[in-house]
């Protein structure tokens, strides 16, 4: 493989990221499958970066999951996000910026149609305006919060207690990146490096000290693929879609997957455990899975934040294993214990998938 | 001065048009940018449908220059001026040419792989063009792979850049089918125990004897064809690549671990030819080829009287008919100077 060669595809795939005043539209399912991103978006953003990032109570979903789940028309879709530009400009903010990789791709994919057909974006707002007496103003940049997270990364490392190195080897730690599939495969250029070779993520692994795994089922869904899941029937569609990744990525040893979509962690991280309990087969050394991120809680990592801040104690296959390797300290006996203290019980053991014993 | 014609670019369509006008009696300089005279065909090892060494046609060009011919080669036109219907093509050496006719001859480039960037080219060690394979050929080494072995397995991917609107190139390249079936049966020539597979869209086998040679792939060597687009290549851990593609005449999904991937490659509009049709204020079509003053009656002249065209300048084609072009293009050259006289 030769490097170069991605170097150049990367050269032609530059976008513009906005570098302070976002906007910040949360996820509709993120804070209950990884319940710490979001928030440690923020607090890096915040407290690290010290940027002004505003977020208004009044925004709903963007009905993207609907949209791609066929149950949502495109025409009400185009509506309901356009009553979240109206939110932003009543806000005074024109850099939007999104947790989820599923309403990047629709916010994406209406600006673009709306470029092409003035026409559309003018019945849009009509529409709007009769239902809620709304006007909007387009944003001025769009970003996914990963992008945003992939511009400071330099200035992250920098402010971390640490990188990406095993510090029994002192080698770099081998990564699988798994982009969404909405990030940039229907428009090319509105994603850092492209749809075939994306950057987003290499550059945060590359800059954090890791190396990235290139297998050959990078570019195969997570696994979600919205109707792959969501109707019940399909879900054996779904599950072998990641059982082909992981056995494409095995091979490999990789110590973590970094993922920027609501849905990847999810699904290659419990579906571990389910491949486990069917097929009795592990991915990871030793017959421990193998951990999956966001690149918010690998950046509160970086930090130093307390792992168990970040959420690391409900992902279904342990981090320890990676917390270790890195040489990051956290106490075993509060993983399962709420910020107060209180207990929030702890999952039964799986046949296969083993628990981790702290070293 | 009244017979000089300067015929720009060296390729199959600037030699045969520049020997016919030698023959027909005129005074001709032949430009061409690179430093030897013989376009793309000097690199090709052997010729469809006959598999005839490319050498024979080449001595055959390079006979056909003979002592009328003015051939300078390892120069660029940087100007040309048109006044009194008289031309002065200004070279990059400062030196400038007058002639009474032009002919462009400046052909196609390759079309660039990396641009299909799926497919891996420049990325993944053993993926290569059409053209890499013929230079293998022509070398007279054996195929092996990045790191030196046998391969085992070879997949050929056609309509590279061609027939393809992700790129903007809805046009077929009409020599890329044929010379992947040849080149199938040079591999399994060269390499019995080596299997190779066409993917293809259409197999546009359409001139003499091309029909025959895609039988004779099936039939002779046991080439496979598998009607259905690659839609990524990736890379296994030992450097071969897994192909996804999907055979269209079953209706499934197709995934396949070859050795090396070749990749047909097709034709654009060449550099020189947008350079030159802009110093002239020449049209092109939506396709990067250069317009003539008409699509059937009148292919080989363009909208300025005394600039004709020759050959894949227009357009993609075989050697064949770029030597009939170009021959035909050297009797409107002579036509219309007689008419200037």
């Amino acid at each position: 493989m030769k490097i170069e060669g991605k170097r150049n595809i990367w050269k032609d795939y530059q976008k513009e990221i906005a570098s302070d005043r976002f906007f910040y539209v949360r996820s509709c399912v993120r804070q209950n499958f990884f319940p710490g991103s979001e928030k440690t978006f923020l607090r890096i953003m915040k407290d690290e970066l010290h940027k002004d990032v505003f977020e208004n109570a009044a925004h709903t979903t963007c009905s993207g999951i609907g949209y791609h789940s066929d149950v949502v028309p495109f025409e009400t879709a185009m509506t309901m996000v356009a009553r979240q530009f109206s939110i932003m400009t009543e806000s005074g903010y024109e850099n939007f910026t999104t947790s989820c990789i599923t309403s990047f791709g629709l916010y994406s994919e209406i600006l673009e149609t709306w470029h092409h057909f003035p026409e559309v974006e003018e019945r849009v707002r009509q529409h709007l305006l009769k239902a809620t007496g709304r006007t909007f103003n387009k944003p001025a940049n769009l970003s996914h919060a990963s992008d945003v997270f992939f511009k400071f990364r330099k200035e992250i490392v920098a402010a971390g207690k640490y990188k990406l190195v095993n510090k029994h080897t002192g080698k770099p730690l081998q990564v699988v990146e798994h982009i969404g599939c909405h990030y940039s495969k229907m428009f090319p250029g509105k994603g850092v490096g492209g749809a075939e070779y994306p950057y987003v993520l290499v550059g945060m692994i590359v800059d954090w000290g890791g190396e990235v795994i290139d297998y050959p089922e990078r570019r195969h869904c997570c696994g979600f693929g919205f109707r792959q899941y969501l109707v019940q029937a399909n879900r054996g569609y779904s599950i072998a879609c990641s059982k082909k990744k992981f056995d494409s990525m095995a091979p490999y040893k990789p110590d973590f997957i970094l993922t920027n979509c609501p849905g990847c962690p999810m699904f290659l991280d419990r579906w571990q455990y389910a491949i486990s309990e069917m097929e009795g087969i592990t991915y990871g050394e030793n017959g421990l899975g193998i951990p999956v991120l966001t690149y918010e809680e690998l950046a509160g990592m970086i930090l130093g934040y307390d792992p168990w801040d970040l959420g690391l104690q409900v992902h279904q296959v342990p981090v320890e294993p990676l917390l270790d390797k890195i040489g990051i300290p956290y106490d075993s006996q509060r993983k399962f214990l709420t910020m107060d203290g209180k207990t929030i019980g702890q999952p039964k053991s799986p046949s296969y998938l083993k628990f981790y014993q702290h070293e | 001065m009244n017979n000089r014609v300067v015929v720009i670019g060296a390729g199959v369509a600037g030699m045969t048009t520049a020997g016919a006008l030698a023959d027909l009696g005129l005074e001709v300089i032949l430009l061409e940018k690179k430093s030897e005279t013989g376009g793309h065909v000097k690199n090709w090892d052997r010729l469809f449908p006959s598999r005839r060494p490319g050498s024979e046609v080449m001595d055959f060009l390079s006979n056909g220059l003979n002592a009328r011919v003015d051939a300078r080669c390892g120069i660029s036109v940087n100007s040309i001026e048109r006044r009194d219907g008289l031309f002065t093509i200004g070279l990059e050496d400062n030196q400038a040419i007058s002639a009474n006719s032009l002919v462009l001859a400046t052909g196609y480039d390759l079309f660039d792989a990396h641009k299909k960037e799926e497919y891996g080219y420049g990325i993944y060690d053993n993926v290569i063009t059409s053209a890499e394979l013929e230079a293998i050929f022509k070398s007279g080494q054996k195929i092996t792979t990045h790191d030196g072995k046998t391969p085992q397995r070879i997949g050929i991917i056609h309509c590279v850049g061609s027939r393809d609107e992700k790129v903007g190139n809805l046009y077929c390249s009409k020599v890329c089918c044929v010379t992947g079936v040849k080149q199938a049966i040079e591999i399994r020539e060269m390499l019995p125990e080596c299997e190779v597979f066409n993917f293809y869209m259409d197999l546009r086998m359409y001139d003499r004897n091309f029909e025959e040679l895609y039988y004779e792939a099936q039939q002779k060597w046991g080439v496979n064809f598998i009607r259905g687009r690659l839609s990524e290549c990736a890379e296994n851990p030992d450097h071969s690549l897994v192909l996804k593609t999907e055979d269209t005449l079953t209706g499934r999904p197709l995934k396949m671990k070859v050795d090396m991937l070749v990749l047909m490659v097709g034709f654009v509009a060449s550099k020189e030819t947008r350079l030159i049709a802009n110093m002239l204020g020449l049209a092109s079509g939506a396709d990067g080829f250069l317009l003539s003053a008409d699509e059937h009656v009148q292919d080989n002249s363009t909208a300025i009287p005394g600039v004709f065209l020759a050959g894949a300048i227009k357009g993609p084609a075989c050697i064949v008919n770029t030597m009939a072009d170009a021959r035909a293009t050297a009797l409107q050259v002579k036509t219309y100077l007689e008419s200037q006289l």
